[in-house]
């Protein structure tokens, strides 16, 4: 009963995604380029977002940190 | 009064500023940050003795008079136009195909030994018809098969060819219940007392002398038509015309001319448009129902004349409609004759939608408003809506009759209209007047007013953004995105109700709706009918936009900062 509650939801959700972006009046071939070149956008998005911000964050937070009166790399360096 | 959601704090205090206010409505100070938003909600009240020392007009309207014109969402908005870029790109991308003969080319296109001549099929429009309209096109034009009164029955059709070609199934969809016709009074039937008499007069004058009325194209039956159209408003004299759209586009230009200026109502008709082009006249179009925008038109006309010669106008003529079709909006005409009588100007006034539709025994908007029908210089109509008939009227004093008689192409040159329509619509009119010893025309009258009321109220109640007027039977409801224009006509029909959707040119491009004309003949099963199917398919399109809780009483004052001062 639920898996087809759910199985409704998602298809509503085709719908207004369909809707929203026009793709309810593309021809399917239109249709299929779109979704394809959405997809391949967001998948891009996923993967460089989860490569690149830890990285990014990790960076700023040094940044910060040493900003906020924390101990010098390079005077840690000469001290050892 | 505006609720205008970008500019809240800055105007805030100069609307609590009373000092600041002028008495003839002009906007005090430059507010540099207020956006000119044509469809900006303004509440229109004036009814109450308790908002007169802020309404400057307040003794004008006998009765509350409400308007809303709810703003477009901003999310809603961004969505429409992302929708508008990724059709606009397929559309490119379709016309590369074409133009490299990829894919098979349907429309029409230049032909080889023209290829070095001005582009015919290049402009905005031309884009739009082929890659945009064209992917919905099956939600127009839709042909019927039976008469189009409450309900009627459509032809079933298919596309193979995504609405390039239709074919004809053959089946037919029956008793769709057709919420688009004009039909406001429900006189189009092909039964009853109307009916019959055009059935008899075809037999007894036949369907039409090929001749014009100034020949021998003239019969009694139209001067009884001119006598009783007459009657009808309240006019002195009247005279009939053969085509409505006719009936503007040629008598403006009878009216005016060079030297003379016309004020349009920036809403206005193609066919006001028409005749005021065609007449030669300086034309100069004020913000829908913006009296302040008219007034300043009307000042600078006064103050500096013509052009270059500043020569005072020889006649200024201000356009207005009744009703207008695309907004539901009811001109705001007490003010107009108000402005019209202090600078001594012409008033044109089309009732195309409103003649029939409005006002206690029909008379139109005039009778709406408790006004004297000798006010308005030109009252003009037509007879194709709400009497079920076709042409137009034209009526005012008898000079000016005698005037067009003589001098208006479409009296001159058109042909005379033919005796069964002309029955009809004198049977229709005499059963609005109640001449045929029925209060059958008045029924039919408080039962739109009824319907009316009852459906706008039950549209709101849904959250649905509703433009207009409370009492103008014109319902436009807002779809704003494109696929919804084209999903919401199929989802109606399917569900057997036939609405009428408009999207660009006939609107601006975001502004996309669907709009709903309220008939006589529709009865409370099937409004209900129709409102739970709205209803529905709202739901399924996601159609409620509408973020304003509905306001039980009028009690927000009329506040004239409504209106922007407009600086061209």
């Amino acid at each position: 009963m639920d898996v087809k509650r759910f199985k409704e939801y998602i298809s509503w959700l085709y719908y207004q995604y369909l809707l929203v972006t026009c793709s309810y009046v593309l021809e399917p071939w239109e249709q299929s380029i779109f979704n394809t070149v959405l997809l391949t956008v967001v998948a891009m998005v996923v993967y460089t977002a989860y490569v690149f911000i830890p990285i990014h964050i990790r960076l700023a937070l040094e940044f910060f940190s040493s900003l906020c009166g924390g101990q010098h790399e390079s005077t840690v360096a000469i001290m050892s | 009064m505006v609720l205008n959601m970008t500019e809240g704090p800055v105007k805030k205090p100069v609307n609590g500023n009373g000092c600041c206010r002028t008495s003839n409505g002009v906007k005090p100070g430059m507010n540099g940050c207020v956006k000119n938003h044509l469809y900006q909600q303004h509440s229109y009240c004036s009814s109450d003795e308790k908002s007169s020392h802020i309404c400057h007009n307040g003794g004008i309207y006998k009765r509350p008079f409400k308007e809303s014109f709810e703003e477009t969402p901003m999310l809603v908005a961004v969505l429409t136009y992302m929708g508008y870029g990724i059709l606009t790109l397929f559309g490119y991308l379709r016309d590369f195909l074409r133009e490299w003969k990829i894919e098979k080319c349907h429309n029409a296109t230049e032909r080889e030994e023209q290829k070095d001549f001005v582009p015919l099929y290049q402009d905005f429009e031309n884009f739009y018809t082929r890659n945009l309209y064209m992917r919905i096109r099956d939600s127009w034009n839709r042909p019927i098969c039976s008469v189009p009164g409450a309900k009627f029955d459509i032809l079933e059709r298919v596309s193979y060819d995504y609405n390039w070609t239709f074919k004809y199934t053959g089946r037919i969809v029956n008793d769709v219940i057709n919420m688009g016709s004009y039909n406001y009074l429900g006189f189009a039937e092909n039964s009853g007392v109307c009916a019959d008499a055009a059935a008899e007069m075809t037999l007894k004058y036949g369907v039409g002398v090929c001749s014009t009325r100034r020949e021998i194209g003239n019969l009694d039956k139209h001067e009884e038509l001119e006598k009783l159209v007459a009657k009808f408003l309240g006019v002195e004299a009247s005279m009939a015309f053969g085509m409505g759209f006719a009936t503007n586009s040629m008598n403006i230009p009878a009216l005016v001319g060079k030297g003379c200026l016309i004020l349009s109502d920036e809403l206005n008709h193609a066919s006001l448009v028409l005749g005021a082009r065609l007449s030669g006249a300086t034309i100069r179009v004020f913000k829908h129902n913006n009296m302040q925008s008219l007034e300043k038109l009307l000042k600078d006309a006064i103050v500096h004349g013509q052009p270059r010669t500043h020569r005072p106008w020889k006649k200024i003529l201000i356009l207005v409609e009744g009703i207008y079709s695309m907004e539901g909006s009811i001109v705001h005409l007490p003010d107009i004759i108000a402005l019209k009588k202090k600078y001594k100007a012409y008033l044109y006034l089309d009732e195309a939608h409103s003649i029939g539709a409005l006002g206690p025994t029909g008379r139109g908007v005039v009778e709406y408003f408790g006004l004297d029908p000798r006010d308005v210089d030109i009252m003009m109509g037509t007879f194709t809506k709400s009497f079920g008939a076709a042409g137009g009227y034209i009526g005012g004093t008898k000079e000016l009759v005698d005037y067009l008689r003589t001098h208006s192409h479409s009296a001159v040159y058109a042909t005379s209209m033919s005796p069964p329509v002309v029955e009809q619509i004198i049977t229709s009119m005499k059963c609005i007047m109640g001449e045929d010893g029925t209060t059958l025309g008045q029924e039919r009258v408080q039962q739109l007013a009824e319907n009316t009321r009852y459906f706008r109220r039950k549209l709101q109640e849904m959250g649905f953004i509703i433009y207009g007027n409370d009492d103008s039977p014109v319902v436009p409801m807002m779809l704003y995105m494109p696929a919804k224009i084209g999903a919401f006509g199929r989802e109606m029909l399917k569900r057997n109700i036939g609405v009428v959707v408009v999207g660009f040119p006939a609107t601006p491009i975001i502004e996309s709706r669907a709009r709903f004309c309220v008939s006589a003949a529709h009865t409370k099963e099937m409004l209900d009918t129709a409102l739970n199917v709205i209803n529905e398919v709202g739901d399924l399109l996601q159609l409620k936009y509408s973020r304003h809780r509905l306001v039980p009483l009028l009690d927000r004052p009329f506040d004239e900062t409504t209106y922007e001062e407009n600086e061209d």
